[in-house]
């Protein structure tokens, strides 16, 4: 795979605050890479320093090889970088907008009336061509600024916050933009934000950006596997009554660590919540068992989302945090 | 034959060696002239963005209205000052000069109004890019920051310039259907030399603005503040001025040398004002019977031919003023520039 973006021991300093701390950050070609922390954590002051709009205290930064304090201007013809809270020209159509920005980018008159029309209608604002952007909704304004950072035809677009202020099926259809773009223009997109779900939902890879640094990176998968070191798979079942019976066949079964058991209102009846941590995932033998024991409703072997994943590595920095006021 | 073949080997590798460094060297090449036509659009679309504007149209309106007056008080001025007088020569210069006395002349208009003129279409320019967050958005495609700059103020100087230089031509074809005196070609060179030094003095306020813009992020606070220095300059320094010589002034039974030390002082501290340095020009340029800015002995007088200054000389009289206001326009311009490519530009900060 083709790097597109590097960071190497990137810092960012400000009087007395660093914003960004040694960060080190690799994005392939074609994927769509999700930079998710907290707000302030630096995700947007990483974004400047990519495309040369702030100066960097020290480290290296090369976007599609090149170096953006020497080659800004090319590395911005072929970036396209939407702010987060996008800012346009109120008195001017959407249209006008568009046909600005291209022309900026060396796009001839007739060729950007064009395109810009193409994109317009792309992301569903071909009605609202003609209307002032000052009356356009916020949802509006995230998809004018999708087709604005298109017009360029840029090979990776970076989205700071894309989904801010947007109603969930605003956001929906936003975010099956994005992927479809990735998927049939090969763009690299690098999206930011402080949505788990949604990044959740499209993107490849995910940077966990804490306080200027990143404590994880890779796909769900991998840093759910990372937080569950002590490798216990936690088994969950639903089940009509515990018998005594079922408690024992549990406890001399040799991959069970624990049990929790808590009974739970089921409509008019009770039934029980188990929560059993194994060494070994071993939900065929469980269900077996509780399926001759009792009555089963429900078994599932728990996976960590990206929800435990953010909470773990958040608190574990707060706590971490804490801790280090202690002393 | 084999050392042609040798050449022929030497002219390749030599080809294959330079090819890269031509290919950089065209890409360079496409990417100036590309910045070049983004440079022309950002150009176009401020000019068109102005011409829209609400305010420029009260600014011109405001500005016609006062020219029309000064016309009117200038021909009453030169009916009632009758054709007798011995001021025949360069007739046609007063109608930019003189006045009845009841509204100010037209270069008074333009030395009071044109400061407004280029803080109105500076104020904003940067400040309100940077809160709508629209700035965050347009640096982020392949223009060259200053571009940025260069653009917003060209744009309005060019627009300054046009309505100046349509001002003084219609104040002239007015003159001319009223008057029925033509201008010789002395007289045309003079006033469209004051018409340029009217936009190069605009474009310092322009300047000044714009750097003011650069500075404050509140459009607000960069247009009061700009407007301060204005009426400082208009209004309280010539009081400064007044206060500063009643406390320096020489004896009267003093040597000439120190009337002379004192008058030099004066004029040095006035002409710090960028409003003085305009008044300079212009009297120099209009009324050409001016034969110097700062003081003459009696020495220096007697014998003199009462004779206006030919072009030449005017000009050289008031080079250093003219030097200074560009000068003064460079420093604006260099210190937003300065500004300006360091800050860090975020979505509405």
């Amino acid at each position: 795979m083709e790097p597109v973006i590097e960071l190497t021991r990137l810092s960012k300093k400000y009087d007395h605050y660093t914003a960004v701390n040694q960060l080190d950050l690799t994005i392939y070609r074609g994927e769509v890479f999700g930079l998710l922390g907290p707000n302030g954590a630096g995700k947007t002051t990483t974004i400047l320093m990519m495309l040369g709009l702030t100066e960097r205290t020290s480290g290296d930064v090369k976007v599609l090889g090149l170096d953006p304090n020497q080659h800004a201007i090319t590395i911005k013809s072929k970036v396209g970088y939407m702010p987060d809270d996008i800012g346009f020209y109120d008195d001017r159509s959407a249209i006008d907008n568009l046909i600005y920005t291209a022309r900026l980018n060396g796009i001839k008159e007739k060729e950007a009336r064009m395109q810009a029309e193409q994109l317009l209608h792309r992301v569903g604002l071909a009605d609202a061509a003609t209307k002032k952007v000052s009356s356009f909704s916020r949802g509006m304004r995230q998809r004018l600024g999708l087709a604005d950072v298109l017009i360029k035809q840029p090979e990776i677009i970076i989205l700071d916050e894309p989904t801010l202020g947007i109603d969930p099926e605003g956001v929906r259809e936003l975010l099956e933009l994005i992927s479809q773009l990735s998927k049939e223009e090969g763009i690299t997109v690098l999206l930011c934000s402080h949505h788990l779900h949604q990044v959740q939902q499209v993107c490849d890879r995910v940077g966990l950006f804490v306080k200027g640094e990143l404590v994880a990176c890779g796909n769900i998968h991998q840093l759910s596997q990372a937080i569950n070191q002590d490798s216990l798979t936690t088994i969950e079942l639903e089940i009509k009554h515990y018998p005594a019976s079922l408690q024992a066949a549990l406890q001399e079964l040799e991959q069970v660590a624990s049990i929790q058991a808590q009974s739970q209102p089921n409509g008019e009846e009770m039934m029980t919540a188990l929560s059993i941590s194994c060494t070994e995932d071993i939900t065929p033998v469980i269900a077996k068992l509780a399926a001759e024991h009792t009555e089963l409703y429900m078994i599932r072997r728990k996976g960590y989302g990206l929800d435990d994943i953010y909470h773990q590595y958040f608190e574990g920095g707060e706590t971490r945090e804490t801790a280090l006021k202690a002393k | 034959m084999k050392q042609l073949l040798k050449l022929n080997e030497a002219r390749t590798s030599l080809k294959q060696w330079l090819q890269p460094i031509r290919k950089s060297e065209r890409s360079d090449r496409m990417q100036l002239s590309a910045s070049k036509a983004a440079f022309r659009v950002m150009v176009q679309k401020e000019f068109s963005d102005h011409i829209r504007s609400w305010r420029f149209a009260i600014l011109l309106a405001i500005i016609v209205l006062a020219c029309i007056g000064s016309i009117y008080s200038a021909i009453t001025a030169l009916q009632a000052q009758g054709s007798g007088s011995s001021a025949n020569s360069f007739l046609f210069l007063k109608i930019f000069t003189l006045s009845d006395g009841t509204i100010p002349q037209f270069t008074q208009f333009v030395a009071f109004l044109g400061p407004l003129m280029g803080i109105a279409l500076g104020f904003d320019t940067v400040n309100t890019e940077r809160s709508k967050g629209t700035l965050s958005r347009l640096i982020s495609q392949p223009i060259y920051r200053d571009d940025f700059l260069k653009a917003k103020f060209t744009a309005s100087l060019l627009l300054v310039s046009i309505v100046i230089f349509s001002l003084g031509f219609l104040v002239m074809g007015l003159g001319l259907i009223v008057i029925g005196f033509p201008p010789t070609p002395e007289e045309f060179i003079r006033v469209l030399l004051f018409l340029l030094m009217a936009v190069v003095y605009v474009g310092f306020w322009l300047n000044l603005s714009i750097l003011l813009s650069v500075r404050f992020k509140q459009a607000a606070t960069s247009a009061l503040f700009a407007i301060a220095i204005w009426i400082f300059f208009t209004v309280f320094y010539s009081i400064i001025i007044n206060l500063v010589s009643n406390a320096i002034l020489p004896d009267q039974n003093g040597t000439t040398e120190e009337i002379m030390r004192y008058y030099n002082q004066m004029d040095l501290l006035s002409r710090i004002s960028p409003a003085e340095l305009f008044g300079d020009i212009t009297t120099t340029l209009l009324m050409p019977n001016v034969r110097s800015l700062g003081v003459l002995t009696m020495e220096q007088v007697t014998l003199a031919l009462e004779s206006p200054l030919a072009l030449g000389q005017s000009i050289l009289l008031v080079w250093p003023q003219l030097t200074a206001l560009v000068a003064l326009t460079v420093i604006c311009f260099g210190l937003s520039y300065y500004w300006f490519m360091r800050q860090e530009i975020r979505a509405r900060s």
